[in-house]
């Protein structure tokens, strides 16, 4: 099989890409069958026997919420040297993600592979929407600063635009936005602290246009915005109002379950599914696999993880596949779109679904 | 001071150890202070002090001190 390095991000079509993507995802079936007992027991559960599977579809998944119910861990507890915890901003329980060394090591070397094909390789002073301070703790990461760290390795010059009680920290953002006004820069942070915590104050101030060469990743999901009625569109024009009419604004999706395969928003709007990952979205009452344009439960594939059994989790975010290797602005694979998640009265079965 | 010396006193500031403990064979997050946070910290040190600019695969593939003297050596800078 090819090394990962070796394949073009967006440039594997249908045929191939499967190719490559299923024999990464048997051998981590098998390798997690192996040494994560659990997950063993999950497969003869469902009478599966041999990490087998003869296409995408037929891999067994693992339902996101037995991360919070079960240890799931494929390596020895003295291998662990990061756990990773999700935010658990509705529930009391948080899942639990455990990193060893090789895994961490592939995670941050995937996602710099993958996003700088959207910044290019050299290294964007960066302002970064959040505060200093998230990434204190060595042992343990929250997913917010799990994904600060992870895209800190894309840019220099780190700078926290906010303030612990999440004010814009003026002085900061004005020195950086006179220092770095004609430059490529980079801007990352949650789409709803973006939009709340950034752009409104800055619109707000009067500020505008002094940042017209930037690059914003955001990601996080968009229900507060939905609340507010802010859509992905009125964000992008906002956003371009504030900082510059070129912006490069890519939404992307990813969890903390999977960090490292992220899907990002292409320039026609559509989160695309990268060579080492992938999605299919599957019918919440059957869990029977959709076809393209209907809605379901998106269901998340990557080769990265060896030290957790996360290669091939079911989610419980509602999307809609949208298209495989046509979309106008010319990458190959699937492309997305999230709707949005599953209200938790909905979520049914329990950890015999997996 | 020798380009070794400039390199050992960057490390030891930027991970906050003792310069004793960087040798060629010291790797990325085999111990506590070497993280990825402390990472972004010692590239800064590095660039500052030798002042290159290294591109991301660079601060990616730097996974220990030894690695990182050849980085830098792609740099122009001669250990
Ligand atoms: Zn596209």
């Amino acid at each position: 099989m090819s090394d990962w390095k070796s394949i073009e991000v967006f440039g594997l079509a249908k045929a191939e890409k499967q190719a490559w993507l299923l024999g990464q995802l048997n051998r981590l079936t098998r390798h997690h069958q192996a040494h994560c007992q659990p997950y063993a027991n999950l497969l003869a559960g469902q009478g599966q026997q041999e990490g087998a599977a003869e296409s995408l579809n037929a891999v067994p998944y693992v339902a996101a919420r037995l991360f919070k119910m079960l240890r799931l861990s494929s390596t020895l507890p003295d291998n662990v040297f990061k756990t990773l915890t999700s935010s658990g901003t509705t529930s009391q329980v948080k899942s639990q993600i455990f990193l060893d060394r090789d895994t961490a090591a592939l995670q941050s070397k995937v996602l710099v592979s993958l996003l700088s094909s959207f910044t290019g390789k050299a290294r964007r002073p960066m302002l970064i929407v959040d505060h200093d301070g998230l990434t204190g703790d060595k042992a343990g990461f929250s997913a917010r600063g799990a994904g600060v760290q992870g895209l800190s390795f894309l840019g220099r010059d780190h700078t926290y635009a906010l303030n612990s009680d999440m004010t814009p920290n003026w002085p900061v953002i004005d020195d950086f936005m006179a220092k770095y006004a004609n430059e490529p820069v980079l801007i990352f942070g949650f789409t709803f602290m973006v939009w709340q915590h950034f752009i409104q104050p800055l619109i707000a101030s009067g500020r505008s246009n002094q940042l017209p060469q930037a690059l914003l990743f955001h990601s996080g999901g968009w229900k507060k915005l939905q609340d507010q009625a802010v859509s992905n569109d009125t964000f992008k024009t906002t956003v371009r109002q504030a900082l510059g009419e070129q912006v490069a604004i890519h939404n992307f999706y990813g969890m903390v379950e999977q960090i490292g395969s992220v899907f990002v928003e292409c320039e026609q709007g559509h989160l695309h599914a990268p060579t080492y990952a992938d999605v299919l979205i599957r019918d919440q009452e059957t869990l029977a696999e959709q076809c393209e344009g209907e809605i379901g439960l998106i269901q998340v594939l990557s080769f990265i993880p060896t030290s957790y059994p996360g290669h091939s989790i079911l989610t419980e975010d509602l999307g809609r596949l949208l298209g495989e290797d046509n979309c106008l602005c010319g990458r190959k694979g699937r492309y997305f779109e999230v709707l949005g998640r599953l209200p938790k009265t909905e979520v049914r079965g329990c950890s015999d679904v997996f | 001071m020798t380009n070794n010396e400039r390199l050992v006193t960057a490390f030891a500031s930027s991970l906050n150890i003792d310069a004793s403990q960087v040798v060629d064979e010291l790797e990325y997050n085999t111990i506590p202070q070497w993280d990825s946070v402390a990472h972004m910290v010692l590239v800064a040190a590095l660039e500052k002090e030798f002042d290159v600019m290294l591109d991301m695969d660079d601060i990616i593939e730097m996974s220990s001190v030894k690695i990182a003297k050849e980085i830098l050596a792609k740099h122009d800078v001669a250990f």
